[in-house]
């Protein structure tokens, strides 16, 4: 295998030294122009607050841990809307999704569970969570058989999901918002105690990078076996640094947010104690941040190493050619819509959680946000393109544009106005990209 | 002909399906044995390809039976056909053009680690040891198949019909979209898994292909089969007079 067909016909011509690094380090060149435009936003946005507001605010620890948070339940539901849209589907129904959800788990452990195990005993939040999936995944499943067995185009049956489920978390508590969550469960929206703090962030973080450094190095042995050519050792190391520097200064930025005053008080209020001078109780990740990365690395396994992503890529495109090819395409799209709503049931654990209540306007808009996050990610609408951690860094720059603009002040209509440009122009952008590779 | 004794390798009987009310195979019967090249000529409309797909596994015929080594068969799906080793070159290919040569070769058959993991270097390195018999000059392993051209596409699709190691082949006009060097593989090819012992529906609009590569010919009008010919004892004029007219020559069953 070493004779000069094997070089692929991209590295004959060398080009320039950036075209250079970036073939030989393998970096998607649309990766580096997601994060250049989300660098761009948050020293923007700081800079401006600096000049016009007397003092940054945006790229502090806490905004930052803020945002983190914030991104969570978008950027959960955009990791399955990634399969949606690859399939040339769409599901308009996820942010109501989150509202019935959310409402049936208020109910039930506010209102059942406590009734037949007491209130506040520990096994209500785990049975709460799960059967706030299980009836997502339910709702998504029947969304997918409507559309895969009985024909009905993903956009009328998820458009009628958005409008029926919202109403049925409405009619669920005839309006009422159901309030407060139970106190275990309501540590997974975050907050100082919903946080693994310092310690726990530096094991996760360690995790992480023993991870990243497993993954390159077994990619580059299996490149070995069968003999395929190898990336430059520099590239490997340029990568693994990167990599393990992200997760790194993620930790170290999390670990800066301290606790505010009056959560330390009552801290050790509880434990009886006076507030020691000088104490620093770091944050650390929240919950559910950590629930958006173990989705993310779930579902990025699930599209890359696993035989049901291949073929969600191949329903994508070309339908013909995957059912030729014996893929049973319908029972897939049931599955991904299944998929689609778990992963809309797992957000409303964390939106419902994080607000402490269950109300019939939690996720109300999710779905554009979260479609939008998907597309901005590199999602392509015309299907068979799109990657997970596209769709997570989408949501963080959609999240991030939405925490800026009320930072510095703006008020929602603008917030929306600017939100929806931008989603245009990015979308722009790609496509120009994608005509000049070609 | 001397190699068609013994039970044949398909049989299809009586085949039917209909669309929409217009009758696209009408009681058509048609076999194969092993080592033989069969072409099915006629018409765009003819009726060839629908066919050859209730064989597949595309569609299912509403008549007839299909008999495998004179065992019947029942052919719901795709994965019905290639668990009895046809493997079908479909005209449009066929090819998921986001995915790599690999991932198209594989379809539906992903290699797996002990995990279940699709095992993405093998199929690679699968995927270049059939293509460096097949197609010597192929390279571009890591593009979407949308990025190579006719000829190398067609030889990602004629990959994943021989690496399965089929014993009934259906090639839908596989030369239709080639250079003529690249026809001339193809044409190698076909001798060779013919000779493998093989058996071969080829679809061909091409009468010098059809007398170069086949043993005998189908020729189909209007859904019907207008009679079946040994090649070597027809000329080119009495197969096109069959196309053309429906005339039924004196050699003809």
């Amino acid at each position: 295998m070493s004779n000069s067909t094997d070089t692929p016909a991209g590295s004959v011509k060398p080009g320039g030294p950036i075209s250079q690094f970036m073939r030989s380090t393998e970096i998607d060149p649309r990766l580096v122009g997601m994060v250049g435009a989300l660098l761009l936003i948050w020293v923007g946005f700081h800079l401006y607050s600096v000049l016009f507001m007397g003092g940054g605010t945006f790229l502090t620890p806490r905004n930052l841990w803020n945002l983190s948070v914030q991104t969570a339940s978008i950027g959960i539901m955009a990791t399955g809307m990634v399969l949606i849209i690859i399939t040339r589907n769409i599901d308009l129904s996820v942010g109501s999704l989150v509202g019935v959800t959310g409402m049936v788990m208020g109910i039930l452990q506010v209102e059942v569970l406590p009734a037949y195990l007491g209130l506040g005993h520990p096994a209500i939040w785990a049975i709460t969570a799960v059967v706030g999936i299980l009836v997502g995944a339910l709702i998504g499943s029947f969304h997918g058989w409507l559309s895969a067995y009985r024909g009905i185009p993903s956009f009328i049956v998820t458009l009628g999901g958005l409008m029926v489920w919202r109403s049925a978390a409405f009619l669920a508590a005839n309006g009422k918002t159901i309030s407060p969550v139970d106190e275990s469960f309501a540590l997974l929206g975050g907050g100082p105690y919903g946080a693994i703090g310092q310690l726990g962030s530096w094991i996760v973080g360690l995790i992480g990078c023993v991870g990243v450094i497993y993954m390159i190095g077994k990619g580059r042995k299996n490149r070995k076996k069968h003999g395929f050519v190898l990336r430059p050792i520099w590239a490997e190391y340029f990568m693994t640094i990167l990599s393990c520097g992200v997760v790194l200064g993620s930790v170290v930025v999390v670990n800066a947010y301290p606790w505010p005053a009056g959560i330390l008080k009552q801290y050790y209020e509880k434990l009886g104690q006076e507030v020691p001078a000088d104490v620093f109780i770091s944050h650390g990740f929240a919950y559910p941040v950590l629930i958006l990365a173990a989705a993310g690395v779930a579902m990025t396994i699930l599209m890359t190493r696993t035989r049901f992503g291949r073929y969600v890529f191949a329903i994508g495109g070309n339908p013909e050619a995957a059912a030729l090819a014996g893929i049973n395409t319908q029972a897939m799209t049931v599955s991904i819509f299944t998929l689609m709503g778990a992963l809309s049931g797992l957000a409303g654990v964390v939106a419902s959680a994080r607000l402490n209540s269950a109300t019939n306007a939690l996720g109300v808009g999710d779905e554009l946000f979260v479609i939008a996050a998907a597309v901005i990610g590199g999602t392509s609408l015309a299907g068979g393109v799109g990657t997970i951690y596209g769709a997570i860094l989408g949501a963080l720059v959609m999240k991030s544009l939405q925490t800026g603009m009320v930072l510095i002040g703006f008020d929602t209509a603008v917030q929306n106005m600017v939100v929806g440009a931008v989603l245009v122009l990015a979308v722009w952008l790609d496509n120009t990209y994608r005509k000049r590779i070609k | 002909m001397s190699t068609n004794r013994g039970t044949p390798l398909v049989e299809m009987r009586d085949i039917s399906i209909s669309f929409g009310g217009i009758k696209a195979v009408d009681h058509v019967t048609v076999d194969l044995y092993p080592g033989e090249v069969v072409g099915l000529l006629g018409h765009n409309g003819a009726g060839k390809s629908t066919l050859v797909k209730c064989l597949s596994g595309a569609y299912q015929a509403e008549t007839g039976e299909i008999l495998i080594n004179g065992q019947k068969v029942c052919i719901k799906d795709p994965r019905d056909a290639r668990a009895l080793n046809i493997e079908t070159i479909y005209q449009t290919l066929a090819l998921a053009d986001n995915l790599d040569a690999a991932s198209n070769l594989f379809l539906g058959r992903e290699l797996v680690n002990a995990f279940g993991f699709v095992d993405e270097s093998k199929m690679e390195a699968e995927a270049r040891k059939i293509m460096a018999r097949l197609n010597p000059n192929f390279n571009k392993f890591a593009a979407p198949v949308s990025a190579l051209s006719g000829g190398q596409r067609q030889s990602v699709a004629i990959a994943r019909a021989v690496y399965f190691n089929a014993r009934i082949l259906i090639m839908d006009e596989p030369t239709a979209a080639l250079g003529p060097h690249e026809s001339q593989m193809v044409a190698e090819l076909i001798q060779e898994l013919k000779a493998q012992g093989l058996g071969i529906f080829l679809i061909e609009h091409d009468i010098h292909n059809v007398m170069k590569l086949c043993d005998r010919a189908v020729v189909m009008k209007n859904g019907q089969r207008v009679g079946t010919v040994n090649v070597n004892e027809v000329t080119d004029d009495d197969i096109l007079g069959m196309i053309i007219m429906g005339k039924k020559p004196a050699q003809a069953a």
